[in-house]
């Protein structure tokens, strides 16, 4: 993750900088060009198409409702803690504000035996996998590297290390393959596994590995590239001369570019990869174009490099209000359920924070526990040296 | 005379280098208009261009594999990796053909390289943030390490290191990025591979680098209230490794204490107090002891202050070589 470890810059600079965005000329914004597969457009409106509308058709109004909460909910989560960051209750929170509709679409795409390889950022996912989000929020706290059990959820721990994750998701998907668990037909049996990654990841030697291993062994995983435009401070041009989903033909197997901040559109190309890999044909690349409407996480300043003028022109792609236009105009939820669903955010808000605030800090001498599964001598050592050290202070106190 | 921070001292030492050499290219993630996630390269892309200022694709073995190539080919590449536990990807260039490739090309090529590395822990980061990683290179032939403890060596050290022949792994404290010091940048600046005396004492010498030479002068300050004398040396240059430095400070204390971040399980603790038995061996007064890390993976940031050795640690084990 990262970050930025120094957010202010000085008063000068800044200055500085808002002088030179005034004069900048507003940077042309990609809206992702005609191969990107889209079923809302962002006013809403709903666009046909015979590849996948069958994968939506049976979608209720009760599942597109659902769809809707997903988003709001975990915006408010993430609202709740970039705003606990700010209090000094998190060191740093990375913020998917901006991509709920990518995390969302793909991760109600799931069944439950598939399996999940996150980044930092999906935290949309963790929700859809049913990971409580204070599990997250124990990570960005520093009370843990992540509390949750990767098996119970099938989601995998968030990984830092850029890339590394798509080779792990791409093993596990040659586990599932060696199982029998691909093409028998039964769906509550067939799995396959997803990997999450960004577009400055694409770049990393890993990914691109993970890409030729998946090939190879035709293994049932779905590439998921969040391209959300920046990779910290550097911009799409700086990873690639291509649109990324062109580069997964390089590598044989189809890649296809949606519009991440439709959630039916991700839904529907998500379901249609992850068929595809559970049935036996291998993998696939998806792009979600979307965009990092934050910072890179709390420690990050954004005016150092990218003009505000970009963020206004994705503001109007919001996937909410999109999916919201789209509910009110075919009349699939009322006002009753906005306002019942604002209820919910908050409460929900509420009981973040206040978990986050009880969050017991973990002991010093738990940092000894599970290095090894079988005992160490070296670590019973240090750990009965840390404890008579501590213990030194305390008797000190009593006199 | 100027005061500045580490991290404008590191900066300042760049431009200085960049202006005088046209063939030092700065190559990493973020490092042109951003100016790095610490700001150290702040500003030089502005001034020097992209040609020499180069925000690269987001994969290490990429910055340091490109980087050998550019050697290869005359410049002379100073590449930032972002944080300490990012360097991994890399490590098979700079294990196996950074730190290889003068020795297999009997002397014909060399790699005028300089790897920057923020190191260790203490500013509350998530996992991979604050690893300390020095042992791994400082192990392996081929290659010198570095590490600055305060702003005139950030200043000098980074200079000398871009003019070195070799390929340097030059160590940031990041913990200590701001803090600020006295720059004299017209005085002669001490030679980068010697170890410094950084206080005098007789009654123990504790040995340090990086972030935890201000913690081990402050110690020293602590035991001076006492009435303990500590003599205070900053290594500075982890590999070579000046023993001549040590072994006097040795001969005169009789008691060493050898402090680190870094896991002390053969860690530079560990080579020094070799060779400070075979070299000093008469004149010990009690066992060489070590502070470092725990022998474990770094631990998430609200145990790290328990993790890192600090103040009442180095005192504890001062006190235990004295008793002996
Ligand atoms: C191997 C490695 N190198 C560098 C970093 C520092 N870092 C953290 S996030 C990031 C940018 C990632 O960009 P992208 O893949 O587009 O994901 P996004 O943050 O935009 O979701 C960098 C360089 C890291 N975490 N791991
Ligand atoms: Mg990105």
């Amino acid at each position: 993750m990262s970050d930025n470890a120094v957010a202010s810059a000085s008063t000068s600079a800044s200055e500085h900088d808002a002088l030179a965005e005034l004069t900048a000329p507003v940077p042309e914004v990609g809206d992702g060009g005609p191969e990107m597969v889209q079923l809302l457009t962002p006013e809403g409106q709903r666009v046909e198409s015979t590849e996948y509308d069958h994968y939506v058709q049976d979608l209720t109004d009760d599942d597109l409702r659902g769809f809707y909460r997903d988003l709001v909910l975990i915006r408010r989560v993430d609202a709740e803690a970039t705003a606990l960051q700010r209090q000094g209750e998190l060191g740093i929170w990375a913020s998917l504000l901006g991509q709920e509709a990518a995390q969302v679409g793909s991760g109600r795409a799931l069944r439950p035996q598939d399996y999940a390889f996150p980044t930092y950022r999906e935290h949309g996912v963790a929700w859809c996998r049913g990971v409580n989000p204070l599990n997250l929020l124990g990570l960005f706290r520093g009370v843990n590297h992540g509390g949750w059990d990767p098996n119970e959820k099938n989601f995998h721990l968030y990984t830092i290390v850029i890339g590394a994750q798509t080779l792990h998701a791409t093993g596990y998907a040659m586990g599932i393959q060696r199982d029998g668990d691909v093409g028998t037909g039964d769906k509550d049996r067939d799995a396959a596994v997803i990997a999450y990654f960004g577009d400055g990841a694409s770049a990393q030697g890993d990914v691109n590995e993970a890409f030729v291993y998946a090939a190879v062994n035709n293994a049932p995983v779905v590439f998921f590239c969040q391209n959300n435009q920046w990779a910290i401070s550097e911009p799409n041009e700086r990873q690639t001369r291509i649109p990324l989903y062109q580069r997964a033909r390089g590598f044989g197997f189809p890649g296809v570019r949606v519009d991440g901040n439709d959630v039916l559109a991700v839904y529907a190309v998500t379901q249609q990869a992850l068929n595809a890999a559970r049935s036996g044909n291998g993998p696939t690349f998806i792009e979600a174009y979307t965009y990092r409407m934050g910072a890179h996480t709390t420690s990050d300043d954004p005016t150092k490099y990218r003009v505000s003028a970009e963020v206004e022109v994705w503001k109007h792609r919001d996937p909410i209000e999109r999916l919201k236009s789209y509910l009110v105009h075919q009349k699939k939820a009322d006002q009753d359920f906005f306002d019942a669903l604002d209820k919910e955010a908050d409460e929900l808000a509420a009981t973040v924070r206040e978990g986050c605030l009880s969050m017991p800090d973990p002991t010093g001498e738990s940092m000894f526990d599970h290095v090894y599964v079988e005992p160490h001598p070296l670590v019973e050592q240090e750990r009965r040296e840390f404890v008579d050290y501590h213990a030194g202070f305390a008797t000190e106190g009593e006199h | 005379m100027s005061t500045m921070t580490i991290a404008k001292g590191i900066n300042n030492g760049l431009r200085v280098a960049m202006e005088k050499d046209s063939r030092v290219v700065l190559m990493g993630e973020d490092i042109g208009k951003l100016g790095g996630v610490f700001r150290v390269t702040d500003g030089l892309q502005k001034d020097f261009g992209e040609d020499r200022v180069i925000d690269t694709p987001l994969a290490e073995a990429g910055i340091v594999g490109t980087a050998i190539g550019m050697a290869l080919r005359g410049y002379r590449p100073v590449v930032e990796i972002q944080f300490d536990g990012f360097i991994y990807p890399a490590f098979d260039h700079i294990v196996s053909q950074v730190a290889k490739m003068r020795a297999r090309s009997l002397g014909k090529v060399k790699l005028p390289m300089v790897i920057r590395i923020p190191v260790g822990g203490g500013i509350g980061a998530v996992e991979h943030h604050s690893e300390s990683n020095e042992a791994y290179f400082a192990h392996t032939a081929g290659l010198k390490v570095v590490c600055c403890s305060n702003a005139e060596d950030a200043y000098w050290m980074i200079q000398q290191a871009i003019e070195t022949d070799d390929p340097v792994l030059f160590y940031e404290p990041k913990r200590r990025y701001w803090d600020k010091a006295e720059v004299d940048e017209t005085a002669a600046p001490r030679e980068l591979f010697k170890a410094q005396v950084c206080r005098e004492g007789t009654d123990a010498t504790l040995v340090a680098y990086g972030p935890m030479v201000k913690t081990c002068l402050q110690a020293a300050e602590a035991a001076a209230g006492e009435g303990k004398n500590l003599e205070v040396i900053d290594l500075r240059s982890l590999s070579p490794l000046d023993m001549d430095v040590i072994a006097a400070s040795v001969e005169k204390t009789g008691r060493m204490v050898v402090v680190h971040e870094a896991s002390t399980f053969l860690g530079l603790g560990a080579e020094v107090a070799a060779e400070v038995q075979q070299r000093c061996f008469y004149h010990l007064e009690a066992p060489v002891l070590r502070v470092g890390g725990y022998n474990l993976p770094y631990p998430p940031s609200k145990l790290e202050e328990e993790f890192l050795p600090d103040l009442d640690r180095v005192l504890d084990a001062v006190d235990r070589s004295l008793a002996y």
